[in-house]
């Protein structure tokens, strides 16, 4: 893994005779350029699709966790580069019905324009959730029951999720393939091994298995690869009045922060300087100590 | 001195042409490692704090947490962060957390120490550029260090620091440090690991973390950070034998791409490659890509790509791409060192599955040669490979892969061996018996009395296998009777396999399909190998024209291949017509006959070639003699005698 480091003259001259002073590029014993290295968001791209290409290639029927949200964007950008222009599986959109107009406006025109085979299925009411939830977790939680009607509809063996280590403490103990139960339930305290890019592929009958190619990803690596690639964002992420939405969820629980990042160049600077956590505008972490963890030991994403 | 920038300080000079978290510095993976409760967790924590990587409000809920359960604050907390880990007090996964030293992003990985968790340790370890072990100062050495460090050679992680920690709890004493940095050193240096620094510190205090404090005055070596900014990132390996493992062929559309992520090396569209394990050549058409479609250029070491080739074959999930003359070996026998993390031991015979590269393949335990506690000094019985145990085995693989010994390639040389679905070990390739069948466990070949030295002695040459190849009536035959006579006559044991002549009984069964034609050709190829090994030198006359099956009888052969294209022009060859084939193949009483269609490829990269058109018999005799002695099949006379003298 090599990263171009601008205090390193000899990175900024990569392929340059530092001795001699001369431009001329190395040449292999073999006569051949050296290749051009590649950089920072070129290395996690090229992790991203080899994930997405063993989880196609190992798994018998995979669905794409579409939230509209700029990860799963991102995903659906990866995943297009990965199978040359086009996604060999559906998005899925477990709509809970209450997100915000823009993100809707947002699915119905790039789900059409990315070609992408969508699924929207709907959430249970919220009568139908565990009720010794707190308030927002528990709201949330009709997300997880609507993905169980959905895996229960169409039996799909492996949903490809777009979770990142950096988020959130319990979702930096993922593993990249994540098998869950058969009640979707999530065992962390029996991961099987993963290592060498080799991975657990084999849920039992029933179960299925989560798959997380961008889980190695940061917030800023996401906004830097949106601006790179030129992917479309909802302009709820960008700041009106005083403020905007880190993170995208239902409307009600839900909250942006005070920024002024306008354009994702300025969200980039401001990202480098903060210390206010990604999800902070996200009521349903900060109820208890231990909220999130329950909503996804249950299955949550 | 503080290495340190807090985190609110840019790196980026005028903050418009770097991106942050990395995106233009390097990043440097780091895995710290150790025993249960020598002070992992709180290293990280206390290395987030003086780093000022915290984010708002953390540490103030953590001593609120803290609080209410009554227990003084612990950095640990700050990783642990899920309810069953603050219940045990251990940490039962691999966490990642990030922060910046002054030149590199650092992603730290914290792994269990407990060795009920041996395989979250190695979960999270595999993914690092270089390694922190800690130790307790007071415990010393405990058998989850000797375990970890042995694990750190495994997983192939060449840089590792050693901290010395809770330094407070021995009142800083130089020469407790001095007694466990000599133990850890020379535990490591055995395994082939020299550590880059060892540091005394006291986590807690913050005592040699990011600054030198008058404590441990008399400690002249790097802090922590200062040893973390030493640890470089791993290099793309694009120096190495292109190695490309097919992830899939995709036919979306009317391209048929391979794709696949370049291990090593490097590839260019027009570039000649070898397909392992079947061997088969083609050509790089195009690099395909997505938006912007076909790629030029060069295309290394760490990038996913999809290629087409310039024709249809057989190509499948498994098979590596490389370069012709750098190929991978295809082998069905594997020797491993391996770390073992199932339940259940194993055993001699354990029937398991193996994935190495994108290949997968049943397989069986054909011995297992060592098998050892890395937690203890000493050796085991080699039964069986107990969990969190390490050890050397033997497999035999259901069907052919293609694989490097991992000193040779890195990622090509390591497996992962599945049991019931689920990863329950893995290791490094230490040696691969190229073109070696599986044996059977009920099938005992049976070695020669004689030694190779003593063939040879009499004979005065090695084993090979001469392939002539080319049309019908290029002079095969002919040469290959020049050629037996000639080595005859010096005391040689030549043996002359001639295709037409084996087709009469051992090969009477075969037809003349491109099946058919295959298998002849493997026979061929497997009677002449069994000459070769035996001292003798087999001379193959067979037309052969496809330029797979050739492949093939090379690898078969190895080592003793050496084939020579009769390279007689086509229409000197249909005059000769010695066996009046030609005239019947035009006069349509003769099929599938090779050298009226173009169904003959010719070799890219003989021993030798030869017109016979352009030769007497006796020249071209003496040209193959030549290059024979030039390349170690016949020994030189003069340097024999003189050897004697």
């Amino acid at each position: 893994m090599h990263l171009l480091n601008p205090d390193s003259a000899k990175d900024r001259l990569r392929g340059a005779d530092l001795t001699n002073g001369s431009a001329v590029p190395q040449i292999f014993a073999d006569g051949r350029l050296l290749p051009p290295s590649m950089d920072h968001l070129d290395e996690l791209e090229a992790q991203s699709i080899y994930i997405l290409r063993e989880a196609f290639a190992r798994l018998k029927k995979l669905a794409l966790l579409w939230s509209l949200g700029k990860d799963s964007n991102v995903m659906i950008w990866l995943a297009r580069k990965a199978f040359f222009g086009r996604v060999p599986f559906p998005a899925l959109h477990v709509d809970t019905g209450k997100k915000f107009p823009e993100m809707y406006a947002f699915r119905d025109r790039f789900g059409e324009e990315w070609e992408l085979d969508l699924k929207i299925e709907p959430c249970p009411p919220i009568d139908a959730v565990d009720p010794t939830l707190p308030p927002a977790a528990r709201s949330a939680a009709r997300k997880t029951e609507g993905l169980k009607w959905a895996l229960t509809k169409y039996g799909f063996d492996g949903l490809i999720a777009g979770i990142r280590r950096d988020e959130e403490a319990t979702r930096a103990k993922e593993r990249v393939f994540s098998p869950r139960g058969l009640e979707g339930g999530w065992d962390v305290r029996d991961q099987p091994p993963e290592f060498w890019d080799q991975f657990n592929a084999s849920p039992p009958p029933g179960a299925h298995l989560r798959i997380h190619p961008i889980l190695h990803w940061t917030e800023a690596d996401i906004w830097a690869y949106t601006k790179r690639e030129n992917i479309p964002i909802i302009p709820l992420y960008l700041s009106k009045d005083g403020k905007r939405y880190r993170s995208l969820g239902d409307q009600d629980i839900t909250n942006p922060v005070a920024s002024t990042a306008s354009s994702i160049d300025e969200i980039l600077t401001e990202l480098d300087g903060t210390k206010v956590p990604e999800r902070a505008g996200r009521a349903l972490d900060h109820e208890t100590e231990d909220a999130f963890e329950r909503l996804r030991v249950a299955g949550y994403l | 001195m503080n290495m340190i920038l807090p985190a609110s300080v840019s790196a980026t000079p005028n903050g418009t042409t770097s991106m942050p978290n990395g995106t233009t510095r390097p990043q440097v993976r780091i895995v710290i490692v150790g025993h249960v409760d020598h002070g992992k967790s709180t290293l990280v924590g206390r290395l987030l704090h003086e780093t000022g990587s915290l984010p708002e409000g953390k540490l103030e809920m953590l001593k609120a947490v803290s609080a209410r359960r009554g227990m003084p604050f612990e950095w640990s907390f700050l990783l642990d962060a899920l309810q069953t880990e603050r219940d045990q007090g251990i940490t039962i996964d691999t966490t990642q957390i990030r922060f910046r030293t002054r030149s590199r992003d650092v992603v730290l990985i914290d792994a269990p120490g407990h060795a009920e968790f041996l395989r979250n340790m190695i979960t999270g370890a595999s993914q690092a550029d270089g390694a922190v072990l800690i130790i307790d100062a007071l415990e010393g050495v405990r058998d989850q260090t000797r375990r970890h460090g042995y694990l750190l050679h495994l997983l192939g992680i060449k840089q590792v620091a050693i901290v010395v920690n809770k330094m407070d709890r021995v009142d800083f004493s130089a020469d407790r440090f001095k007694e466990i940095s000599d133990e850890i050193s020379a535990h490591l240096t055995g395994l082939g690991v020299t550590p880059s620094a060892v540091i005394p510190i006291s986590a807690r205090d913050g005592d040699g973390v990011a600054e030198h404090t008058p404590r441990i005055g008399w400690y002249q070596g790097p802090t922590v950070v200062e040893a973390l900014d030493a640890l470089e990132p791993a290099r793309p390996l694009e120096q190495l034998a292109l190695r490309l493992p097919v992830q899939a062929i995709y036919k979306f559309d009317d391209r048929r791409i391979v794709a696949g992520r370049i291990e090593s090396g490097h590839l260019s569209a027009g570039d000649e490659i070898v397909i392992m394990p079947a061997g088969k050549i083609a050509k790089i058409k195009t690099v395909e890509s997505w938006p912007v479609t076909p790629l030029t250029g060069s295309h290394g070491a760490g990038r996913s790509v999809g290629i087409t080739l310039d024709r249809e074959l057989f190509i499948e999930r498994g098979d590596v791409i490389a370069h012709a003359g750098a190929t991978p070996r295809d082998t069905r026998r594997i020797r491993a060192r391996i770390f073992w993390l199932h339940d259940k031991p194993l055993s001699k015979g354990d029937q398991i599955l193996i994935r190495l590269g994108t290949r997968e393949s049943r397989a069986s335990v054909v011995a297992i040669e060592k098998a050892v506690d890395p937690g203890e000094l000493s050796n085991e019985e080699t039964k069986a490979i107990a969990r969190n145990h390490v050890g050397e085995i033997d497999i035999s693989l259901a069907q052919p892969i293609a694989a490097d010994p991992y000193q040779e390639n890195p990622r090509t040389g390591r497996l992962v061996i599945e049991v019931n679905g689920r990863i329950a070990g893995g290791g490094l390739v230490l040696s691969v018996d190229a073109g070696q069948r599986a044996v059977p466990i009920d099938i005992v070949p049976v070695e020669s009395a004689l030694r190779p030295e003593e063939r040879s002695a009499r004979y005065r040459h090695n084993g090979a296998v001469i392939w002539l190849t080319g049309l019908p009536g290029s002079g095969k035959s002919t040469l290959a009777r020049a050629l037996e006579r000639r080595l005859f006559s010096r005391g040689g044991s030549p043996i002359l396999l001639d295709g037409d002549t084996l087709r009469a009984g051992l090969n009477g069964d075969l037809g003349f399909s491109a099946q058919d034609r295959t298998e002849n050709i493997r026979r061929l190829a497997e009677v002449a190998t069994h000459l070769a090994r035996n001292g003798h030198i087999a001379v193959v006359a067979a037309v052969s024209p496809s330029a797979d099956d050739r492949a093939a009888a090379r690898r078969i052969a190895d080592t003793t291949f050496r084939e020579i294209y009769v390279a007689t022009p086509a229409e000197i060859c249909e005059s000769r017509d010695p066996k009046g084939h030609y005239a019947k193949a035009r006069a349509g009483t003769l099929q599938a006959f090779t050298g009226i269609g173009n169904d003959y490829q010719p070799p890219a990269r003989a021993e030798l070639s030869i017109d016979t058109s352009a030769r007497t018999v006796s020249d071209a005799t003496d040209e193959i003699e030549r290059m024979l002695a030039e390349t170690g099949i016949l020994f030189d006379e003069l340097v024999d005698l003189a050897a004697n003298i």
